[in-house]
């Protein structure tokens, strides 16, 4: 009975916090995402399905799945460079370990708008990068490097890489890389080794770098609004357009539910494998 | 027959350590072949070339023949038994022994019938679907082979697979794994800093040290004629004293050791008076007794000499004796033990004595020789 007291209250203060700043806030979304919205930007009397009803325009759903889309590529894009990355670092001489780790953070010195806003020139059609193409000549005059999906994916996996790479990496430094002597004794070529043993060795580290890119890449909103366009918005767009532009607290509430979902489901689907492997929380050894 | 994996002056250097120095060794087919030596002396580092790990810096490898030197490991029929096993921690251990045959892209079933033959011979049938961190050491090491043998490797490479066990398991593994080399007939190059499991279980031993390769021959060989005092005082104890051959008498000669006469030695490396040597006398070839012995001098050197210490250890007993200033080891077997008997205690004066035969000389081209005079036999060894 003790025991419980003390429990109770070790965690009541982050319960509480928990409470008040996340799960009501949340739940307010879902309420809301049932009430009509009044003309003013306000709420309206009364409840409806008007809301929810209207997120089955085919309009919606193409930015439904164009986040989705966006969001696997970069997770894609992300974990393919994260773990040669990670592999190499693991791998370096523990001398050069800390310098390596120390250039993979050090862009969070520099605000995240800024360097955005440095992407933007970057890809400007007055910029670098964009002049380099054309004197190689891989780019038209015509050809535009910003305002499109691909300037859009391009930046967020700049931005999830180090996050990806992270996890990876502590997984990799606690890999006993005899193991991939051993399966290449045992005659497996260089990539066999690294898929059939390497890759289930990190397993861990490989999932929370997919979910440590996937769920805020689905939740993206500041780098689409700033080097995508009109074709390439995702549904964190949709919601601040709801709210800021439309003034309609229900349907951003709506949207944002979807954005929820669409987030719990793989969260709960990653827990209910690594619940297989050994119980633990997620994140807790490589984060 | 004949050779079968040879290594032909293969060199390898870490940065300011030569690992391995111009090694030239031919392994047999079918024969239980060891490295032994010191920690450090490269042992590890020739299994590696062996395997395609590392790439030595000068010499070839050859395996039935073939230049294998370029060769990546997965493209070699060697397999080797790492020293932490290296088993796969995410697999069942009917996965890690069926790892080989399934990168092979070999059908289902018939990987399904090695693997279990294989289960069969170590033994552990009912233990197939467990993970290896469920395993003790000893069933680990079984996996391992198996894991290493169901590719019917040319060669087995073994990297201290007992050094990770107790000493009883040890001495069943190393029974196991004898009987397994019987059973399977492949070559095995087996690597140990322990003489005991290099003795017991090989055919040949090449004994190591500093990168290069000291001696190679039969455990019988290395034991009763080392070829440098580094091989002498590593496998088994020994005394040495410092002497001068000075004179040539048949097959045998004198040699001059600071204050004794003359000791009569066979010559079998064919010195010639004026070489400076080493005496090395292993411990049980000297007699002890009270009374001065009556034998020939001409096959027998005999020395009167003070006891320092016994140690009774049952089966024999260690005498410690100075000698006209040499410190000298002396093992006593006990073939009769008389209760009545008067026995030889410390500060007894005595009489040590033995065989012309069971001396030899070495020449003083050891590295590192100079360190070993004057040490108790038992220390010998480890000044390496
Ligand atoms: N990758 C490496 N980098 C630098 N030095 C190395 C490397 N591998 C081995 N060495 C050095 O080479 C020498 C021989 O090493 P090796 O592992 O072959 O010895 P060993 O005989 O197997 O010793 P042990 O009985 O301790 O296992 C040692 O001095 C070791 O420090
Ligand atoms: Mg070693």
């Amino acid at each position: 009975m003790k025991r419980r007291l003390q429990e109770a209250l070790l965690t009541g203060p982050s319960f509480f916090w928990l409470l008040t700043f996340f799960l009501v806030p949340t739940l307010l979304v879902f309420f809301l995402a049932f009430r009509p919205a009044d003309p003013y930007g306000g709420i309206g009397a009364g409840w409806t399905l008007e809301t929810i009803k209207a997120l089955g325009r085919s309009y919606y759903l193409a930015v439904g799945l164009r986040t989705l889309w966006v969001s696997l590529l970069t997770t894609a894009f992300s974990i393919l460079l994260a773990l040669p990355a990670g592999y190499a670092v693991a791998r370096a001489p523990e001398r050069h370990r800390k310098t390596l780790l120390m250039l993979i953070i050090v862009p969070f010195w520099t605000s995240f708008l800024i360097r955005i806003f440095a992407w933007r020139s970057l890809l400007h059609p007055e910029g670098l990068v964009k002049k380099f193409l054309m004197a190689v000549g891989l780019a038209g005059p015509q050809t535009s490097l910003l305002y499109n999906t691909g300037a859009v994916v391009l930046v967020m996996v700049y931005t999830f890489l180090p996050f990806a790479i992270l996890p990876i990496y502590a997984a990799a430094e606690k890999f006993d890389f005899r193991l991939i002597e051993a399966a290449r004794d045992l005659g497996a070529r260089p990539l066999q080794s690294f898929l059939r043993v390497f890759l289930p060795g990190i397993r861990s580290g490989l999932l929370s770098a997919i979910l440590v890119v996937f769920i805020p890449a689905l939740g993206s909103y500041v780098v689409p609004d700033l080097v995508g366009g009109p074709g390439s918005e995702m549904l964190g767009n949709k919601i601040a357009q709801r709210v800021f532009v439309d003034r309609n607290l229900p349907h951003a509430s709506a949207l944002a539910v979807v954005l929820i979902l669409a987030v719990v489901a793989p969260l709960i689907a990653i827990v209910l494998l690594r619940r297989k492997e050994k119980p633990g929380v997620i994140l807790s050894e490589d984060a | 027959m004949g050779e079968h994996l040879e290594f032909r002056g293969v060199s390898k250097r870490f940065g300011a350590i030569q690992a391995v120095d111009d090694v030239a060794l031919e392994i047999r087919k079918g024969e239980f072949f060891s490295l032994l030596g010191p920690s450090g002396c490269g042992k590890t580092t020739m299994l590696r070339i062996a395997a395609g790990f590392e790439q030595p810096d000068k010499g070839r490898i050859f395996l039935d023949g073939q230049d294998i030197t370029e060769l990546p490991p997965n493209k070699r029929r060697v397999n080797t038994i790492f020293q932490s096993y290296a088993l796969f921690p995410h697999m069942t251990v009917r996965d890690n022994i069926a790892f080989g045959l399934s990168i092979a892209k070999r059908p289902p079933d018939e990987i399904e019938r090695e693997v279990a033959a294989m289960l069969k011979m170590i033994q552990m049938e009912d233990q197939a679907g467990k993970k290896p961190e469920q395993l003790s050491g000893g069933q680990k090491q079984r996996v391992a082979v198996a894991r290493a043998l169901i590719n019917r490797p040319a060669v087995l490479l073994l990297d201290e697979p007992l050094a990770a066990l107790d000493l009883k398991l040890r001495q069943r593994m190393l029974i196991e794994l004898d009987m397994i080399h019987d059973e399977v007939g492949i070559t095995f190059l087996y690597v140990t800093h322990d003489q005991g499991e290099a003795m017991s279980l090989s055919d040949r031993i090449a004994v190591m040290d500093q990168g290069r390769v000291e001696q190679i021959g039969t455990p019988a060989e290395i034991y009763e004629s080392p070829r440098t005092s580094f091989v002498a005082a590593f496998i088994g104890d020994t005394n040495f004293l410092e002497g001068e051959v000075t004179s040539i008498d048949g097959d045998y000669c004198a040699v001059r050791v600071a204050g004794f006469p003359d000791l009569s030695c066979f010559n079998d490396k064919g010195l010639q008076p004026g070489n400076l040597v080493y005496l090395s006398i292993r411990p049980e070839k000297i007699q002890i007794s009270r009374d001065k012995p009556l034998l020939d001098s001409r096959q027998y050197n005999a020395l009167p000499a003070r006891v320092e210490d016994v140690i009774y250890l049952g089966s024999t007993t260690k005498y410690g004796v100075r000698a006209e200033g040499h410190r000298v080891q002396v093992m006593r077997q006990h073939f009769r033990f008389f209760l009545d008997e008067k026995p030889i205690r410390w500060k007894d004066d005595a009489w040590i004595w033995w065989h012309s035969d069971d001396a030899f000389m070495l020449e003083r081209y050891s590295r590192g020789d100079e360190k070993l005079v004057g040490l108790p036999p038992e220390k010998v060894g480890e000044t390496q």
